[in-house]
């Protein structure tokens, strides 16, 4: 079993949501994690959930990715660490500088919640070893601000790195702009960091982790983590 | 009587004056006149429902709070209950539409979580004037954001509703929400004063010089000078609500809460003056300490603020420290305003001298009920009079059918909810479109029902059968998602109550609602009645709006209204009578609002109720989908067209009525099911033993929507019609 820290900013709101599936559906142990608490040393995986952190009355996520927890967080990550930022999570991700790029308005201009297909573009991340190359996820989004932006050569760069680790599509895996939610650049859902480690994406895979919320596609990159912790410890120990 | 004038001016009566000032023994200052005006008003003191409102039935065996508090509570087994409620904010929206309907949310969500509940799903009732005015547009655009606003950043999510337009909400749209929680039987709050020495504790956001008045606003008829009133609409902080939920769940858990309140219409005026009522007691304030956005604030001010985001409550004395931790930790204000007294009454003290000095009872039981004049209104004998059957039959069918699925009150709301976030906190079953929300209770193998439910043109043509509609068409609702309906909450829109008319409406529709709650078993908890929805003389069709909550013990055994399988048998449940008056046939089709609205037989409607339960207790329905507005074309149709997928049909209609009643007819009682051959032995046996007339109407597959003889169009065309209706109406103001 394995302890997985669910940080809670103010505004957080998929906090519980996080903290369920972890501890009620995948079987780990899981704790709440004020954002004024700075050690994260007990942890094995570190979840950003989604929300309003701070109301996202300035920009979304910026100022959560100010507060002291933050630079544990960065801590964490350095020393290989998996860290997961959904939605608001992967906002303050990007805004602490943990991710490349910006996410903006969506292109619609206004808030969407709604099934959404991604397809898996690297499986050899913390969160997506259990996943095949170009298998797609049905998976929810929701928000008002997930259009992913970056320079065209700062994107090349990233997909040179296989950075991009999720992409919206349809049901067969064809990227078209009806499946892009948000207008996203290149379709992008999912980002992450080189050493693969830390993962931000705007679709919910905790909204997904129950077939009685109908679709449990969500449950994959948990498992994937606890196989990569799993696949982690071995070697540590047989080293 | 020098202050008379400033009473008038305050919305209250000479009459109304002359008694406070009876009773006083004097003149009473501003600051008293302000928070007597604002109880007094129709809003807060409910003068001319309240002796109408005694007619509902409030108790049942699941009944653990009825109305009177901030919400009303009922058992749902295992120890746990459901507090739910709804509420209107229509004048508030029409002035301001986004920040309106936003504190619209963030009010009844304080009543629930004031209540020790978490909140966990919002549905809302929406309606709107003729679509093609640019000011509905921006209405419709306002309202809605306001909603998702408050609600999807708050973390609640909203699960369900319904939307209406007609022109009669021209001038006053109406946005009534509805929230619900669940607590432990025993972690009940609620808003009494108790134990005389006890601190009275303001905690939340500051106080401001936002929504003064905004209770006498609501209870005061449009007039063009409406827009004047903007200040009277207060701001919405969903942020500080967030962090003023999570603060106050975690206090409940110490024990240290006596008695807590929501400051909401007339602010700290209400929420003291009522604690204090039901408790017995009295209370005072040093106004001085309450905590404020802007200096020099006046009492008056102070008083009669509608800030957002306030609690008031009452501690144990000693246990200030262990509250205000929490409190601060979340970054919110939190003051020792005053305390519990044994004087029966509100003094309000500024730096210790006092400067308002009313008895409670002055406040609230001598508050003026009123049994206003009533009378039958002209129109409805006139209306009475229209016979349906003497408009002729339309030769082309499939165009009838594509104009009412792409009419803007039955075409797809997607565009809506898409909006809000309906799946936050991992509890959503059921998506928004089908008869009812489904939200299920983590930890059991329980889920909660919930939908909202008025139709308007019944309610004018007939408000006593369109109340009684408005209940009975809930619990099919809930009865289609294998919910046993339970409880009844209620959000009364009228016009103005000083119209004999308008009072007629609403007494029959009162009695209606009564006689439907209790044939169906489902009493009233809590409710809001929302007076003067007019602009000068031209009052809102009656709107009660019924929110009800059933119960389905097994969440796995919960249905949708969608079809599943090609292949399967339609089975209508009821009987299909010629009955188009008040159909939305007749209105979208041939422009006509007149005759009388469906029959109903509530023996009929519980019946069914029972049977569809029993049915869907064998797992052997696939969809369940009631019939309502629109008639039978229009529930087949929302069938074929699910999330997922487009389902083609081909049905065949019999009865020796006309072609467009066998379509379009609201004849109540029915509902439509889709199951395997297999099992339409089981669903005979259960309809017969439950007196339920059933019949085997076609099948589910292929891509045409085949009604043989009526209507045939390929499937996809009928659901791009359906899907395209709303937003096309609204696209002008979704591009802007």
């Amino acid at each position: 079993m394995y302890k997985f820290g669910v940080i809670v900013f103010p505004g957080s709101n998929c906090d519980h949501d996080s903290y369920h599936v972890i501890k009620h559906v995948m079987g780990q142990d899981c704790e709440f994690v004020w954002h004024e608490d700075t050690n994260l040393g007990r942890f094995d995986c570190i979840i950003i959930p989604g929300g309003f952190s701070y109301g996202d009355y300035l920009r979304t996520g910026a100022i959560a990715s100010l507060s002291p927890i933050m630079e544990s967080v960065e801590k964490f990550a350095s020393r290989g660490g998996p860290v997961l930022g959904t939605c608001n999570g992967f906002q303050i991700l990007v805004e602490a500088g943990l991710l490349p790029g910006v996410l903006i308005r969506n292109s619609s201009l206004r808030f969407v919640c709604r099934w959404v297909n991604i397809r898996v573009e690297n499986n050899k991340t913390a969160f997506t070893g259990n996943l095949k190359q170009g298998e797609v996820l049905r998976i929810p989004v929701a928000h008002g601000e997930g259009s992913y932006y970056f320079s065209e050569d700062a994107l090349k760069a990233l997909e040179e790195n296989s950075q991009v680790v999720f992409r919206y599509c349809d049901g067969e895996g064809n990227m078209t702009s009806e499946s892009n939610p948000n207008g996203s650049i290149g379709n992008i859902a999912g980002i992450c960091s080189k050493a693969g480690n830390v993962l931000g994406m705007m679709p919910h895979p905790e909204r997904c982790s129950e077939s009685i919320l109908g679709g449990a596609d969500g449950k994959l990159i948990f498992e994937s983590v606890i196989s990569w912790l799993g696949f982690g410890k071995k070697t540590k120990s047989m080293a | 009587m020098s202050n008379l004038k400033t009473a008038l001016d305050h919305g209250l009566t000479e009459k109304e004056y002359k008694k406070i000032v009876d009773t006083l023994g004097r003149e009473p200052n501003i600051t008293e006149l302000g928070i007597l005006a604002a109880m007094w008003s129709e809003h807060c003191s409910y003068k001319s429902s309240r002796i109408h409102l005694r007619k509902f039935p409030t108790t049942g065996e699941v009944v653990i709070q009825g109305p009177g508090e901030n919400a009303g509570i009922i058992d749902i087994g295992d120890g746990q209950c459901a507090v739910f409620k709804m509420e209107s904010h229509n004048h508030p929206s029409f002035i301001e539409p986004y920040q309106g309907a936003a504190t619209g949310v963030g009010g009844i969500l304080r009543d629930i979580f004031t209540m020790g509940a978490r909140p966990i799903a919002i549905l809302d009732s929406l309606r709107f004037g003729d679509p093609s005015l640019p000011k509905t547009k921006y209405l419709v655009g306002g309202v809605v954001s306001g909603i998702a606003g408050y609600g999807n950043c708050i973390g609640i999510p909203t699960v369900g509703g319904e939307v209406y337009f007609d022109e009669c909400y021209n001038g006053n749209p109406l946005v009534n929400v509805f929230a619900l929680g669940i607590t432990k039987n025993d972690e009940i709050f609620r808003g009494y004063a108790t134990g005389v020495g006890n601190p009275v504790i303001y905690v939340g956001s500051k106080t401001g010089r936002d929504g003064i008045h905004g209770a006498v606003m609501a209870s005061e008829t449009f007039t063009k000078e409406a827009e004047e009133k903007r200040p009277a609409v207060q701001v919405g902080d969903p942020f500080t609500e967030k962090l003023l939920l999570e603060a106050c769940l975690e206090l409940f858990k110490t024990g240290v809460v006596v008695g807590i309140q929501d400051m909401g219409a007339a602010g700290l005026t209400s929420s003291s003056t009522e604690m204090a009522e039901r408790a017995g007691t009295g209370i005072r304030i040093d106004i001085e300490k309450v905590p404020r956005r802007e200096e020099s604030m006046t009492p008056y001010e102070v008083m009669l603020s509608e800030s957002q985001e306030r609690m008031l409550m009452v501690l144990e004395k000693g246990k200030e420290d262990i509250s205000e931790k929490i409190f601060r930790k979340w970054g919110l204000d939190f003051s020792v305003i005053g305390e519990v007294t044994d004087t029966g009454k509100l003094i309000i003290a500024e730096n210790g001298k006092a400067v308002a000095e009313i008895p409670i009872s002055l406040i609230s039981e001598e508050a003026p009920i009123y049994d206003r004049p009533y009378a039958e209104p002209a129109y409805i004998k006139e209306s009475r009079g229209f016979d349906p059957s003497s408009i002729p039959v339309p030769k082309d069918m499939n165009g009838v059918f594509m104009k009412l699925l792409s009419s803007p009150t039955l075409s797809d709301k997607r565009w809506i909810w898409e909006q809000y976030d309906y799946m936050v906190r991992t509890n959503t079953v059921v998506l928004p479109g089908s008869d009812a929300a489904v939200v299920r209770i983590k930890g059991t193998k329980k889920a909660l029902a919930m939908t909202v439910n008025c139709n308007p043109t019944y309610c004018y043509l007939d408000p006593y059968t369109g109340g009684a509609i408005a209940v009975a068409e809930s619990a099919r609702n809930l009865a289609c998602s294998g919910a046993l309906p339970l409880a009844v909450t209620d959000c009364l829109n009228f016009g103005s109550p000083e119209e004999p008319g308008v009072m007629w409406q609403f007494k029959r529709a009162i009695e209606g609602i009564s006689e439907a709650a209790v044939r169906l078993n489902t009493p009233v908890v809590s409710g809001n009645v929302s007076f003067y929805n007019q602009t000068g003389r031209s009052a809102v069709y009656p709107t009660p709006t019924i929110g009800m909550v059933g119960l389905i013990t097994d969440v796995e055994k919960h249905i949708t209204q969608w079809f599943k399988d090609d292949g399967d048998i339609i089975v209508l449940l009821g009987e299909t009578r010629e009955e188009l008056g008040g159909s939305e046939y007749m209105k979208q089709v041939h422009g006509i609002v007149a005759g009388d609205p469906p029959r109903l037989d509530l023996e009929a409607e519980s019946n069914l109720v029972r049977a569809l339960l029993e049915a869907s207790d064998r797992g052997i329905l696939k969809s369940a989908h009631d019939l309502s507005e629109g008639g039978i074309a229009l529930s087949l149709a929302e069938s074929c067209f699910t999330p997922e997928n487009t389902f083609g049909i081909t049905v065949e209609l019999s009865g020796a009525i006309r072609g467009d009643a066998l379509l379009f007819s609201e004849s109540q009682a029915r509902a439509l099911v889709s199951l395997d051959d297999k099992n339409a032995g089981i669903l005979k046996t259960i309809t017969e033993s439950n007196n339920v007339p059933m019949s085997v109407i076609g099948r589910v597959g292929g891509t045409g929507f085949l009604i043989k003889g009526l209507i045939d169009v390929p499937v996809s065309e009928a659901r791009r019609a359906w899907a395209a209706g709303f937003e096309s109406n609204l696209k002008s103001y979704a591009k802007a």
